[in-house]
């Protein structure tokens, strides 16, 4: 069999129910292949929003994205969208096109060294040089994907190596010698970890990104009730458990809200989950809960005490720690703890200026009026009104670029998504900056009829950077406007086949949401919210998370 | 300090770029490494020399271990036996001849190569011996030199 024929058949038997990419020379066996292979395929316009749809799609569904592009400029436009998968711990399969294995090393045309390109950015690489090794290869590229810490691979498929003839049998285990996760998690420190709980006054659970992805909401939430202890998640942890759960206090970091700040520097105990204690999430990392003792969780050795010391580290499966670690712990109320922390509730709550047309009130509207919308962001200040404002139900609802902060993410997630949930809504909170720059997708979103929303919050700035030079560099505002008249997205969503639609005023923000029900086609809302909102409040680069900025408002 | 970490990796093309690689973005500094084949055949052991403090070796090793290719790492910086080969090239002016000679001797070390005015000494050892000796050469005039890195084992039956 063909091996282009043999990947296709391999891809089915991995059950992979579609694929984000576009075709070149290189990876035309492929194509030729997958034109009745029964795996459907998206036809993007540029591949980095291949790249990030299939990571869209992994976010949203757990399973592996597929992403597929040709050699050289295909195949170099994959990066950012590695990257961002990367930096997420997000698993997908990266295919590229290569040239023939006689020419690689000759400059020959469109040929880059993708493998080297990639190494730093993806799990794991492969140049695949022997057609008999290709069907091992994929199998090994699914499987570490999507097992122990998720992260993307890459298959780079030399053309010859894809023209040639060989047998399919799809091996049926992977056999990595020097690839072994360790799930269970030390039973002695599990102990250690509930004694630390048991004793404690104060304690708080942060949640990250790693118990989505380990499936642990159910259980993390178990742990929460029992102990009972508050918890505060990353920004890429949003969801790990409903928002709306009293015990929940949203996320926390440079934008969280005081209260969950304030909590974790007053706590005397940080159970840490499935997160890599980023420098956005714990602010300056030296006063960082500076009297608490702190249990860490995670799957990748690598990360325990890498950003942050740790008293009672434990490597294994979010899932599975947590299962074992529910035994040992048993009901103790801390009435003090609880006080202490429903005071901050009340004296610090989230707040903004109700004046003028404000972002944070189209986002909060958005929450009403579709609390179950999958909702992805851009990056810059759109991001940080999403996540502070909409409260997020259930664990794979909320989808953002935490890690690369990738402008340009949001709109291609979102088609992932959709294309996973073909009867969902799903909304993609942009910037207008961010949604420029992969803006060519709306005739994606057009030609195969899915129904994504973006909803720009148009302030006709790069904001967030605006907001940084008000803030440290003497509002001298170097270029960071980009307009906001000049342009209408109306038409130019309405150019591409798609609905197009411009908010001017707060009171129609609400009628036009709920218009959107009603409307099967894509829709691109322009939003022109007031131009120097800020995101606040703010912990500045380098400083404690009790340090924080914020205005007055009344 | 100087960490000597020993990684037991795949005999694949590409694996020493990843780990190059891992060392550079991770701003890990290499003092030495060397690369060989084992008593497999498809793996290749690799004696890297770090220099940084603990919370850095501990990285690196855990850094390293997260490589696909990588299969077992090792930090053998104490309780290891440790080796390195060197080859100078030493002027030999005619009357300091004998003394080289001895010296040499002295260090167990052979002269490999003869020329009217120059020797190619090899020596082997651990680090400070080799240095020992690179510092007595310099007297005479070290024209080349050439080390292969260190290459360590830890004693004892355990693997
Ligand atoms: C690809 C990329 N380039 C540059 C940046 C730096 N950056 C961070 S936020 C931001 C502004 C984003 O502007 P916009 O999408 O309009 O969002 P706003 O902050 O205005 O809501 C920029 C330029 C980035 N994160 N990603
Ligand atoms: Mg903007």
């Amino acid at each position: 069999m063909r091996a282009a024929n043999a990947l296709a058949k391999a891809l089915v038997e991995e059950g992979v129910e579609v694929i984000f990419g576009l075709p070149g020379g290189a990876i035309l066996e492929v194509y030729d292949a997958l034109y009745d292979a029964g795996v459907a395929h998206i036809t993007v316009r540029h591949e980095q929003a291949a790249v990030h749809a299939a990571d869209g799609y992994a976010r949203a569904t757990g399973r592996v994205g597929v992403a597929m592009a040709t050699s050289g400029p295909g195949a170099t436009n994959t990066v950012t969208g590695i990257a961002t998968a990367y930096m997420d711990s997000s698993p997908i399969v990266v295919f590229t096109g290569q040239v023939s294995t006689n020419l690689i090393g000759n400059d020959a045309f469109q040929e880059a060294d993708i493998t080297g390109i990639t190494m730093p950015i993806t799990k794991h690489n492969y140049l695949v040089t022997d057609p008999k090794k290709l069907l091992s290869v994929v199998k090994e590229a699914f499987y570490i994907a999507s097992t122990g810490r998720p992260g993307p691979v890459l298959v780079d498929l030399p053309k010859n190596v894809t023209a040639a003839d060989i047998e399919y049998n799809y091996p049926k285990k992977v056999v990595l010698e020097g690839y072994k996760p360790s799930y269970e998690g030390h039973i002695k420190q599990i102990e250690k970890a509930a004694e630390l709980i048991m004793k404690s006054e104060r304690p708080i659970i942060l949640a990250g990104g790693g118990v989505k992805w380990s499936n642990a909401s159910e259980e993390l939430l178990k742990l929460a009730e029992l102990i009972p202890a508050f918890v505060v998640t990353t920004l890429l942890g949003k969801g790990a458990i409903p928002e709306a759960h009293p015990l929940c206090l949203g996320f926390i970091g440079m934008h969280g809200s005081k209260y969950a700040n304030y909590a974790v520097q007053e706590s005397d105990l940080v159970i840490a989950i499935g997160c890599r204690f980023s420098d956005r999430s714990t602010g300056k990392v030296s006063e960082f809960a500076p009297n608490a003792k702190i249990i860490h969780i995670d799957i990748d050795p690598a990360e325990i005490g890498k950003n942050v010391r740790v008293d009672v580290p434990i490597v294994g499966d979010a899932k599975r720690v947590l299962s074992k670690l529910i035994s040992y712990i048993k009901y103790k109320r801390r009435k003090e703890w609880e006080d202490k922390i429903n005071e901050l509730r009340r004296k610090y709550p989230l707040r903004y200026k109700k004046d003028g047309f404000k972002p944070q009130y189209v986002v909060e509207k958005v929450c009403e009026i579709y609390p179950d919308a999958i909702i992805t962001t851009e990056v810059g200040q759109n991001q940080m009104w999403a996540a502070q404002y909409f409260k997020v139900k259930y664990p794979r609802q909320f989808i953002t670029s935490g890690g690369l902060g990738t402008m340009g993410f949001g709109f291609p997630a979102a088609i992932g998504a959709q294309v996973a949930y073909p009867n969902k809504t799903v909304i993609d909170i942009a910037g207008d900056g961010s949604f420029f720059m992969n803006i060519q997708e709306i005739a994606t979103c057009v030609y195969y009829s899915l129904p994504v929303r973006v909803f720009i919050l148009n302030n006709g700035f790069l904001g967030m950077v605006r907001q940084w030079q008000q803030l440290f560099y003497r509002e001298r505002y170097s270029a960071t406007c980009i307009g906001c008249r000049e342009h209408s997205f109306e038409k130019i969503a309405q150019g591409f086949g798609a609905v197009g639609m411009t908010v001017e005023k707060p009171s129609e923000v609400e009628d036009v949401l709920r218009e959107l029900k009603d409307i099967d086609d894509p829709v691109i809302v322009d939003f022109k919210v007031d131009q120097h909102a800020n995101v606040l409040p703010m912990v500045p680069p380098g400083k404690a998370l009790h340090e924080v900025i914020d205005e007055e408002v009344e | 300090m100087k960490y000597t970490i020993a990684a037991l990796v795949e005999n694949k093309p590409g694996v020493l770029a990843r780990v190059a690689s891992l060392f550079r973005r991770r701003g890990f500094n290499i003092d030495s490494l060397s690369v060989g084949r084992t008593e497999r055949e498809d793996l290749s052991r690799m004696t890297i020399v770090v220099e940084g403090d603990e919370k850095v070796v501990e990285q690196v090793t855990k850094q390293l271990n997260k490589l696909i290719d990588v299969i077992k790492v090792s930090d053998v910086t104490k309780n290891a036996v440790e080796r390195e080969l060197c080859l100078v090239k030493v002027n030999v002016q005619p009357e300091k001849r004998g003394e080289i000679i001895e010296l040499a001797n002295i260090f167990r070390a052979r002269i490999v190569d003869v020329s009217r005015d120059s020797f190619i000494i090899e020596i082997t050892g651990d680090e400070e011996k080799i240095e020992a000796f690179i510092d007595l050469m310099r007297q005479y005039g070290i024209k080349e030199l050439a080390r292969t890195g260190k290459v360590a084992m830890a004693r004892g039956s355990k693997k």
